[in-house]
């Protein structure tokens, strides 16, 4: 019966896709609509040839749901290549500006393409991540099944259903023009759906748990669910043009829509990039290391202080701007009070390996877990700092800025993912071990390197241009035009990009051992069946 | 799961288990709760000191009187006292007479310099070298004239303005609606061979009627232009669009229109002068 129902709206969703395209103003949104009208459509034939059939009743219950888990450690490959690839790609295209090929232009010169790589690496790659670790976490800390049945594989299906139709747009030219909230109001809409099934099948989970309490990884990827969600629909607020077409127009205007991008910029790095991976370090360090985690008060005191002071700091990207000088106060105060909460984190996760050093040396697995810890260490000292106003009057519209963001995405968020799959990927596919550590080290030291040669050129180039800007003579007058500046920048721009190429090969060498593993480590013979731990 | 016999310090676990993740119950960090308190003290007074809490009509000033409007306004205050004497100077001196006086003439070129990186650069490039359609300000080749008072008066009233009735005036005809295609290849070889090859050495002859007859009365007989209409010198091997055949060929077609803006509507008299004595020292002034 359930399959006739899918069956209809299936194809009451083509038949209005098809419309749409038929209808549509623009090319992105023709693309779109045909994404649309093509996925439902194979997927009515799928559920078609299904229906009728019998259905086999093994009752699933007492099992892991890890099916989900597995495609999304698949599609955080393959997303985490594309996106650095494009980032590397973007990179050599501001040191060589012959990169934006004249048969490109409109597609693939670097305005469109430097929204395809923050989004494809944020929301794509740290988005499934976030996804496959929470359901595979959340399933073992609460020793029940993944809540709602194939609610999960909705969610997986309609994240890469975002992701497509937000990519395809972006190459299009479809785009609100607000940073990391670039898709267009339809695809919004869908996000939300997607995104209150995910909310559902965590919170559904947790409340059929087994064990009595809920474990602190729980609590931050929650309240990055929760917040992301509430984020996503303010920030989003607007008004299609028309309902055939890609454009619309925002709610707010002036220095509150500017207001409201950077309270939801900064949150998306406070929950999406901090909040949601810090859930991720507290289960797979302690698993990886097989030590306590350090201290139950910290992380009570820690997650609850982040998560107060986090959503006031956005300001501090608005310094010496239109916006109010209280405001940016405000944002500046509680950037500097989040320091300490932000470090509750890394000394948690830090001071979980005491006892367990020598692993360092034998597990390349926790050392990249603890070089993330690392460079989230230093990213939220650097990012307090930067907040405060006479430090940002010479580092805001710098490479300062970038080179911040990628200490933290490439070091922490990055390194993270890393570690995880590489616990995730033997005990999901059933292997006794990984198929070449010493593969992990080298993926370990090009990453690495990688970083340090991009964080270092960019602190470098960053703040050279800040001072060049600024730079006056005797009289008070400005030395420097904006184009010596830039090109004062391109060797740095060069190491930057060599620090790229790093960490891509890092990131396919890693692919390539983890498909090794899923082919070629010995198998495993293990229950996979729901018990409490005690 | 028991407890970790290999501990060194032996804190108490809290008992909770998750899939073999246990919890020590250690305390705070001392340091790290003591930095916290620190910044939350710090916090404490600086949203005292400073504007910050948003009340019903304005949010508070902070006892400091701090404000990022009037700090910026002081110091454009400050650095317009600091020059006002020079700049009053610049602006009522002849201008010929700038280069005569090292100390005006070092402001100026200083100044002029500023000025040239904020307002020129995107055009004539950081180094005033020009690019296509954008002459280079660097050699002796002047299309309206380069002694000072000519580059001031371009600077002034700009090139083939809307917005100013005594901008540099000139408008080349499209001699694709004037002559024929023969022609206008028979005119074009000619005007590359004044400085250079011709496409077609056996149309440079008849070429040379064409441009008597058409382009002598602006570009002179002998090609070398006319600085009181724009008119470039055709024989000097610099060219502002380019000197091949095809763009010679579009340009007398098609003729061209560049503009320039007239800076008097945005820069004051001192900064107009002073990024006349600026331009006009650069290497190619007269």
């Amino acid at each position: 019966m359930t399959n006739y129902i899918k069956l209809l709206v299936l194809g009451v969703v083509a038949f209005f896709a098809l419309v749409a395209a038929n209808y549509a103003r623009d090319l992105a949104y023709l693309v779109n609509a045909l994404t649309i009208a093509l996925a439902a459509a194979g997927l009515f034939l799928w559920t078609l040839r299904q229906t009728d059939e019998p259905v086999n009743q093994t009752d699933l219950s007492g099992e892991y749901m890890d099916g989900v888990v597995r495609a999304g450690v698949i599609a955080t490959c393959l997303w985490g290549v594309v996106g650095f690839l494009v980032g590397t790609f973007i990179a050599f295209q501001l040191a060589f500006p012959a990169l934006n090929f004249e048969f490109l232009q409109g597609i693939g010169n670097f305005g469109r393409l430097r929204p395809l790589h923050t989004s494809a690496v944020i929301f794509a790659f740290g988005g499934n991540a976030l996804i496959c670790t929470s359901f595979y976490v959340v399933q073992r800390t609460s020793a029940a099944r993944l809540w709602g049945g194939n609610t999960a594989w909705f969610v997986f299906w309609g994240y890469q259903l975002f992701i497509v139709l937000a990519a395809s747009g972006y190459l299009l030219g479809a785009t609100q023009s607000k940073e990391y909230a670039e898709p267009e109001w339809y695809v919004d809409l869908w996000l939300t759906v997607v995104w209150l099934s995910y909310l559902a099948v965590f919170v559904g989970t947790i409340v059929k748990r087994k064990e009595r309490h809920i474990y602190v990884a729980n609590w931050f990827y929650l309240s990055f669910i929760i917040t992301v969600a509430m984020l996503h629909v303010v920030n989003n607020l607007s008004i299609p043009v028309s309902i055939w077409g890609s454009k619309s127009v925002q709610v707010f205007s002036g220095v509150q829509d500017a207001m409201t991008q950077w309270w939801y910029g900064h949150n998306a790095v406070g929950f999406f990039l901090t909040a949601g991976f810090l859930g991720m370090m507290y289960y797979f360090v302690p698993k990886q290391a097989e030590r306590p985690v350090y201290s139950y008060k910290l992380s009570i005191i820690h997650f609850w202080a982040l998560i107060f002071l986090y959503i006031w700091a956005g300001p501090h990207h608005l310094h010496y701007t239109a916006l109010p000088d209280w405001a940016a106060t405000l944002g500046m105060v509680f950037s500097i009070i989040l320091w300490m909460p932000s470090w509750g984190g890394m000394i948690n996760g830090l001071m979980t390996l005491s006892g367990a050093w020598d692993k360092l040396r034998t597990d390349p697995v926790i050392r990249m877990m603890v070089i993330s810890i690392g460079f989230y260490g230093m990213s939220t000292f650097e990012g307090p700092m930067m907040s405060i106003r006479a430090v940002n009057s010479l580092s805001h519209y710098t490479d300062w800025t970038i080179g911040h963001v990628h200490s933290g995405a490439l070091g922490w968020n990055g390194m993270v993912t890393f570690g995880a799959l590489y616990f995730l990927v033997p005990r999901l596919w059933n292997r006794e071990r990984l198929y070449s550590l010493s593969l992990v080290n080298w993926h370990f030291w090009l990453a690495t390197i990688g970083i340090v040669l991009y964080a270092a050129s960019m602190w470098v180039t960053g703040i050279m241009e800040g001072l060049m800007w600024r730079e006056v003579d005797a009289n008070g007058f400005l030395v420097n035009s904006f184009a010596d500046t830039v090109s004062a920048k391109l060797p740095m721009y060069i190491v930057r990009g060599l620090g790229g190429v790093m960490f891509l090969s890092g990131a396919i060498i890693m692919c390539y051992n983890l498909y090794m593993t899923v082919r070629r480590s010995p198998v495993l013979d293990t229950a996979n069946s729901v018990v409490p731990a005690e | 799961m028991s407890k970790k016999s290999d501990q060194k310090h032996e804190v108490e676990t809290t008992g909770h288990v998750w899939d073999g993740i246990e919890e020590y119950n250690n305390p705070l960090p001392r340091w790290w709760l003591w930095v916290l308190y620190a910044c939350i003290a710090w916090g404490i007074w600086y949203v005292i000191a400073y504007p910050a809490w948003p009340m019903i009509n304005q949010a508070t000033a902070g006892y400091k009187g701090w404000s990022t409007r009037a700090n910026i306004a002081v110091e454009l205050a400050e650095a317009e006292a600091a020059n006002a004497e020079i700049n009053a100077k610049l602006a009522s001196t002849e201008l010929t007479m700038i280069a005569k006086d090292p100390e005006l003439q070092s402001y100026a070129a200083s100044a002029g310099n500023a000025v040239f990186k904020t307002w020129c650069a995107q055009c004539h490039g950081s180094g005033a070298a020009g690019t296509k359609g954008y002459p280079n300000l660097l050699d002796n080749d002047w299309l309206w004239g380069g002694d000072v008072d000519a580059i001031h008066t371009t600077i002034r009233h700009g090139v083939r303005s809307d917005d100013d009735d005594d901008t540099r005036y000139s408008e080349m005809p499209k001699f694709g609606e004037i002559l024929e295609q023969e022609e206008i290849t028979q005119v074009v070889n000619f005007v590359m061979s004044l400085s250079g090859t011709p496409d077609d050495a056996s149309t440079v002859t008849p070429g040379s009627v064409v441009f008597a007859d058409n382009c002598a009365s602006c570009h002179a007989d002998d090609g070398t232009g006319d600085r009181e209409q724009g008119a470039p010198n055709l024989t000097d091997a610099i060219w502002l669009y380019g000197g091949d055949y095809d763009t010679l060929t579009q340009t007398v077609t098609n003729s061209r229109f560049g503009v320039m803006p007239p800076w008097s509507t945005r820069l004051s008299e001192a900064e107009m002068r002073a990024v006349a004595a600026y331009v006009h020292q650069l290497g190619g002034g007269e």
